[in-house]
């Protein structure tokens, strides 16, 4: 089908959003070209390829261009779907199943993301951090429950049952931003005492082969990138 | 479990476009359900059972099994029932057209509700704010329709359904925001009264008159002059 040089996926190495992208065309096992963007000067590429949110990533497949991170994923699941190879599902092919994993990976980015937001770039102050990291961990004790039924119980690995599935990416997406809360407040964001299933699914889906080289694992480099993000609009506290 | 009554059934509140959206697209696929009418100062133990995360309408429940969030309600609508309803898809069956389609309807979801809420909640430099980017929210949406008679091409489609719900606020809108979109959107009104023509809109939309009476009765509640 598309060779290598049809697939392209514009990014910066840091967004959970554009993370997920990458685990999914790695998941499929199709290669592609990424191109790092500069948030500060943005490439002509990506301004016509997304005029309206003018946002990564973006994913192009020959003169297409796709936006929005969880529909990049949905698309790449429907364009390369399961069986030629043993390629996975990502997406499951039940309705109703389907269903519950969109509104799982919809309250991840609509919760967990908004803390994320809070955690790391519109705090003024530590009790407003303290505040985001509250509820992140709220966020996360109930997405344990849902771990629980989504795995059966805890006797699958993923969200998506035995393989990696919507739900997995979408919050997998975060993890390396959870590296440097973990840093900043110097405990696990993913308390094991909290929700234990989710700390065994984080070091889990870290070390799985789709995932690895792709979740940011440099936070001093991440510590870096963010002083530098914060200058950004849409990024600066108020 | 939540109620095990067999068939479809609705959770919803009379003048939500999230809950519009849901019976438009029941009505599309002329499945039959049972709307059951919440009151969201009480929230009723089924709707609190079905939707425990959000305790939001609208929720539908298949056979006792419940969906929640109004786009992934419609999407379920459309896969779940895909062969048996005999009506035309809400999504189209190509990849990219069905990203292109989850596209502006998130982009709804993202703009519409929100500034829409800025125009009549707020006053001065905010509500200016807001009139200035619901103009350009409009005019956005206007440019994805293009020359088409729906979003979705010739055939009422998934886009329509996420926002044609919104029509019904363009008054209220207008009112509040001093907007006409009439004059600044001349093709997205036309496009507005073409769904009008449709059974399921139709039926389905709240008056707009009865809209902007309920908002004026919230802001009374939020003591917002």
């Amino acid at each position: 089908m598309a060779g290598e040089g049809d697939l392209k996926v514009l990014g910066v190495w840091t967004s959970p959003f554009v993370i997920r992208v990458r685990v999914a065309l790695n998941l499929k096992g199709l290669p592609y070209e990424y191109v790092e963007e500069d948030l500060g000067n943005k490439s002509a590429l990506l301004l016509s390829s997304n005029p309206v949110h003018k946002a990564v990533p973006v994913f192009i497949h020959g003169d297409r261009a796709v936006n929005e991170s969880q529909i990049i994923v949905q698309y790449i699941d429907e364009v390369w779907p399961a069986g030629a190879g043993g390629r996975p599902a990502v997406l499951p092919s039940d309705p109703y199943e389907r269903a519950m994993a969109r509104f799982w990976a919809a309250f991840v980015d609509d919760k967990v993301g908004s803390a994320w937001t809070g955690m790391l770039f519109k705090c003024r102050n530590e009790e407003e951090r303290a505040e985001a990291v509250a509820r992140a961990q709220d966020a996360l004790e109930t997405l344990e429950g849902a771990f629980k039924e989504c795995s059966n119980q805890g006797n699958k690995p993923f969200f998506g049952g035995d393989g990696i599935g919507l739900v997995d990416v979408v919050l997998g997406g975060y993890l390396g931003w959870f590296g440097v809360v973990n840093r900043i407040i110097g405990r696990r964001l993913i308390d094991p005492a909290r929700t234990p299933l989710l700390a065994a699914w984080e070091d889990r889906f870290r070390a799985a082969d789709a995932v690895k080289g792709v979740v940011p694992e440099d936070v001093d480099r991440m510590l870096v990138f963010l002083e530098k993000l914060r200058t950004l609009g849409p990024y600066k506290p108020e | 479990m939540a109620g095990e009554k067999k068939g479809l059934q609705l959770l919803d509140f009379w003048v939500s476009p999230f809950g519009q959206r849901c019976r438009i697209a029941l009505d599309e696929k002329a499945l039959p359900y049972e709307y059951l009418e919440q009151d969201l100062g009480n929230k009723s133990e089924l709707l609190l059972r079905s939707n425990p995360v959000h305790k939001k309408i609208p929720v539908l429940l298949h056979d006792g099994r419940p969906v929640c969030e109004s786009l992934i309600i419609v999407q379920y609508i459309d896969e779940a029932f895909s062969s048996s309803s005999g009506k035309p898809p809400l999504l189209p069956s190509d990849p990219y057209a069905r990203a292109q389609a989850r596209f502006w309807a998130d982009y709804v979801d993202k703009k519409v509700y929100d500034c829409g809420t800025r125009l009549w909640k707020t006053k001065g430099e905010p509500q200016q704010q807001a009139r200035k980017e619901m103009v350009e929210i409009l005019k956005t949406l206007e440019g994805a329709l293009g020359d088409k008679p729906y979003f979705g091409g010739d055939e009422f489609g998934f886009v329509d359904v996420a926002f044609v719900p919104f029509t019904a606020w363009f008054l209220t809108y207008e009112r509040y925001g001093e907007i006409s979109v009439d004059k600044e959107c001349p093709r997205l009104a036309a496009w507005a009264k073409r769904c009008g023509e449709r059974e399921s809109v139709n039926k389905n939309l709240s008056p707009p008159e009865k809209v902007y009476e309920f908002i004026g009765t919230l802001k009374k509640k939020f003591g917002i002059e």
